[in-house]
């Protein structure tokens, strides 16, 4: 059996987003990455991931179709996704390990480093069980970060004990990360962990569901690229749109209602008017200066040393909001410190450092020509509650009531877009054909 | 205040004769300007828009227009270095870039853009007073320089028209400030035949002039009205009007473009001539110069023409009609002062912009708002909004400066403009 399908690929600062729709449109799997040093790596991880995504959706279907139960259906899932995870994880544990040892070799640090990595590296593939359980909590799902922040507090627990120098082991990591998160044979592929995954499961529709789907051949038929690297995707012109188009059209195909777009992204932040087919009449963007973009928050997380999923539910917390005047993100940092130090709540100035960014985006989006009916939120920052508040009052205070759209998948929306436009363009070659050959 | 003219430039586009010829205009310009300390020649710092060229030459004073001085500087990758050192000096990063870079310049030996340096003023003639920042430029110049400053005091056209009252203000200045000044400094009485004989050249180059912008409304067109256009301007804005070599520059330039009208073609482009033209856009504000070849190279990948520009009426509008007039001479100046682009309010620029966007049959219009330049940026967005509503073509807003490199996002912008061009096609082809 084969599937074709269109993918959407956006290249964006932070992420490389991957969205694979099926001939009737319908989201199939969604993938992303955080590696951002090679485009063409990313385009492929991020691919890679979508497709393993839409297997898992396959599967779904396939027990669905075998009259297994909702509840179930979602339990076993569930479970056999957390299983395949942590396949690919130890799969790439694997190859960390390989690029860790192959440096220390380089470097010739000598056999204490050697057996100070086997250690680490014993550890973490000892916990890589517990780390995929039902209901444990990971504060990312990108290899970099689960490996990297557990990788660095076992390397600060032999430093403490005396066993190895800190610094040497962790400049091997950030070697051996980049390396490894950018190799696709690192991450494997779905038989390949399925099969594994299913050894510790038991067999049944399940087994069958996985068996069938693993055999399904996905056959794409275009790829449309978008996002700040587009230009080095390897596609021809006319299949690379600017996300602009590409986060009108994504957001038109969520919220088919939506007429105002915003988009705050990682290094840019995009106020997007669109008609009733998606298409774009308007947009605004900053040229000069980037301050009010989600960096702002990353770069604030890091001053306050807290992940950045942290900052919304903190900024949740808030009394009062403490207006913060700075709109240069340097300055907002020195402007955090000085607040602290006047004896402000860290959660009030928070607050205040949301409504910052937002009415940074205010501004945009009243150049753009206002805020419509109906308003779609999207990019990375979308998923901060503190930011959804902030833009909610404002939008309420400055143009009345408006419904709001957030999707839960809003950082695929350039994605989405871009996978849409490539269906039309295949749909437009088709077209082309019949009539050359009428 | 923003301005023009590219004439000298080592980045200028494929080079027609018309454009050798200004070259070397503009070359023995800055020759002379080099030897007035020798020969006792008499030289002016004046301003682009509303310039007097035809009263200066009527008195043998020479012009140098530090706003051209400082986009060549920006051109030619001096700017940053000029810009710096004015600012090591004291002066703001939020000062108009053409003051710091022109302050820098004079700082650094005061050298133009041929590689001779540039006379000493005998006068400071302040002739547009639009742009606040012109004034402070030349309060800047004045402690520079032990030489007189005289101020030509211009009305806005705030009620979008010019009245006799406005007129004769500024005829009056011209006649007990600005003649006498003249007249002191070049030792020579005011002589009204030699001007009056002077405009009507003026006259003849500026019909050519209008011609060869409105040859834009043509498909394809001809020429690139904003990035070419600054190139044809040089001569009219400048030192030349009124001159017989002006005349000659424009009936070369029209011959050209009406070669090119003959064959088909479209407008020269810095890597040659623009083979296929995709989309046609109106452009409000100033370019940038520090990239200029970059940021025409943007439109051009793009397969877009620009077909009629606002910042080429910087020096003065001419496509309404005017033109200077000899019968009048000091109430033409006066006209011509008080009617250049940035001197007419907002409704009457929505009411240009929106009427190029249909005569020259434009896809839509991008404004470039630039940093330094309040005369042009203040009110663009309302201008952005009104033009879409009044036109039903999308507008576009792109930011960058003058010539402070800093303020030029290249990847940034071409992302605009792509999303922008982009935005058109899909339009165009309703959704795919």
């Amino acid at each position: 059996m084969r599937i074709e399908f269109c993918v959407g690929i956006d290249l964006g600062s932070t992420t490389t987003k991957a969205v694979v729709l099926d001939p009737d449109r319908k989201v199939l799997g969604r993938g992303i990455t955080n590696s951002r040093s090679n485009y063409d790596v990313a385009c492929r991880v991020s691919l890679g991931e979508a497709l393993i995504n839409a297997r898992f959706a396959l599967i779904d279907g396939r027990l669905a179709a075998a009259a297994v139960a909702p509840d179930e259906r979602q339990r076993l899932l569930q479970a056999f996704e957390l299983r395949f995870r942590e396949q690919q994880y130890r799969s790439q544990l694997r190859a960390l390990g390989e690029r860790l040892h192959h440096h220390a070799r380089q470097q010739a640090l000598g056999t204490s480093t050697g057996k100070a990595l086997d250690t680490i590296l014993g550890r973490m593939t000892d916990e890589a069980g517990e780390l995929f359980q039902v209901g444990s909590s990971r504060k990312s799902d990108f290899f970099r970060d689960l490996a990297g922040s557990r990788y660095v507090g076992l390397a600060e627990g032999l430093a403490r004990d005396g066993q190895h120098a800190f610094d040497p082991l962790v400049g091997l990591f950030d070697k051996a990360i980049l390396e490894t998160e950018n190799s696709t044979e690192a991450v494997g592929t779905f038989a390949e962990h399925a099969r594994q995954a299913m050894v510790a499961m038991r067999a049944g529709a399940l087994q069958q569901a996985v068996d069938a789907v693993a055999a399904i051949d996905l056959v794409q038929r275009l790829c449309v690229g978008t996002g700040y690297g587009r230009q080095r995707l390897p596609f021809p012109e006319k299949l690379i749109r600017s996300e602009i188009l590409c986060h009108g059209l994504g957001a038109h195909t969520m919220f088919p209602r939506t007429r105002t777009v915003l988009d705050i992204g990682g290094q840019d932040t995009k106020a997007i008017q669109i008609d009733e087919q998606g298409i774009v009449t308007s947009f605004q963007m900053n040229d000069r200066c980037a301050a009010g973009c989600g960096r702002y928050l990353g770069y604030i997380a890091d001053e306050m040393n807290l992940g950045l999923h942290e900052l919304g539910p903190m900024a949740g917390k808030a009394c009062r909001t403490v207006r913060i005047n700075s709109t240069c993100t340097v300055f907002a940092g020195a402007e955090l410190r000085e607040r602290l130090s006047l004896g402000e709540k860290r959660e009030d100035i928070l607050s205040g450092l949301h409504r910052a960014i937002v009415l940074r985006a205010m501004s945009l989006l009243a150049r753009s020509g206002g805020v419509h009916d109906e308003f779609t939120f999207t990019g990375g920052v979308a998923k901060n509650t503190a930011a959804v508040k902030a833009l909610r009052d404002l939008v309420a205070e400055n143009y009345g009531a408006r419904t709001l759209n957030i999707s839960p998948d809003s950082i695929y929306t350039g994605a989405l877009g871009a996978a849409t436009f490539a269906w039309r363009e295949v749909q437009r070659q088709q077209e082309e054909a019949v009539e050359v050959a009428s | 205040m923003s301005n023009p003219v590219v004439a000298a430039s080592a980045a200028a586009a494929a080079k027609d004769k018309s454009q050798e010829r200004q070259k070397a205009m503009i070359a023995d310009h800055f020759h002379k300007l080099a030897m007035a300390p020798d020969l006792g020649q008499k030289c002016a710092y004046t301003f682009v828009p509303g310039n007097l060229t035809e009263l200066l030459g009527s008195f043998g004073v020479l012009p140098v227009l530090p706003e051209i001085n400082a986009l060549q500087s920006g051109m030619r990758g001096k700017s940053r270095d000029y810009i710096g050192l004015a600012e090591k000096l004291g002066h703001s990063e939020d000062v108009c870039t053409y003051v710091k870079c022109d302050i820098g310049m004079l700082k650094s030996g005061n050298v133009g853009p041929t590689g001779e340096r540039l006379p000493k003023p005998d006068l400071l003639l302040l002739s547009y007073t639009g742009c606040f920042t012109f004034l402070k430029w030349f309060e800047l110049l004045a402690q520079e320089y032990d030489c007189p400053c005289v101020m030509l005091h211009v009305p806005y056209q705030g009620d979008g028209v010019i009245t006799d009252s406005m007129r004769r203000y500024v005829v009056d200045q011209l006649r007990k400030k600005v003649i006498p000044a003249l007249e002191r400094i070049s030792g020579r009485a005011y002589d009204e035949d030699l001007l009056k004989r002077q405009l009507a050249l003026s006259a003849k180059a500026e019909d050519d002039l209008v011609w060869v912008l409105e040859s834009g409304k043509r498909r394809p067109s001809p020429i690139d009205a904003y990035f070419g256009g600054v190139y044809y301007i040089g001569p009219i804005f400048t030192a030349f009007r009124g001159t017989q070599e002006a005349i000659d520059y424009y009936q070369e330039l029209r011959g050209e473009i009406e070669d090119r009208i003959r064959q088909g073609k479209g407008p020269i482009i810095p890597d040659g001539e623009l083979q296929e033209e995709k989309y046609r856009v109106v452009v409000e504000g100033p370019p940038n110069w520090t990239s200029f070849r970059q940021f025409w190279q943007m439109f051009t990948d793009e397969g877009a023409v620009v077909v009629a520009s606002t910042y080429t009426k910087v020096g003065g509008v001419y496509d309404n009609g005017f033109r200077h007039d000899p019968s009048r001479p000091l109430e033409s100046l006066a006209d011509y002062c008080m009617g250049c682009y940035t001197n007419l309010n907002l409704p009457t620029r929505v009411a240009m912009l929106a009427k190029y966007v249909k005569e020259y049959s434009a896809d839509g219009f991008l404004i470039n708002s630039v940093k330094s330049c309040n005369s042009f940026s203040a009110g663009q967005l309302m201008i952005l909004r009104e033009v879409e509503q009044r036109t039903g073509r999308p507008g576009g807003f792109i930011e960058s400066d003058l010539v402070d490199p800093r303020y030029f996002s290249a990847s940034n912008i071409k992302n605009r403009l792509e999303s922008y061009f982009q935005m058109i096609a899909q339009k165009r082809a309703g959704g795919s």
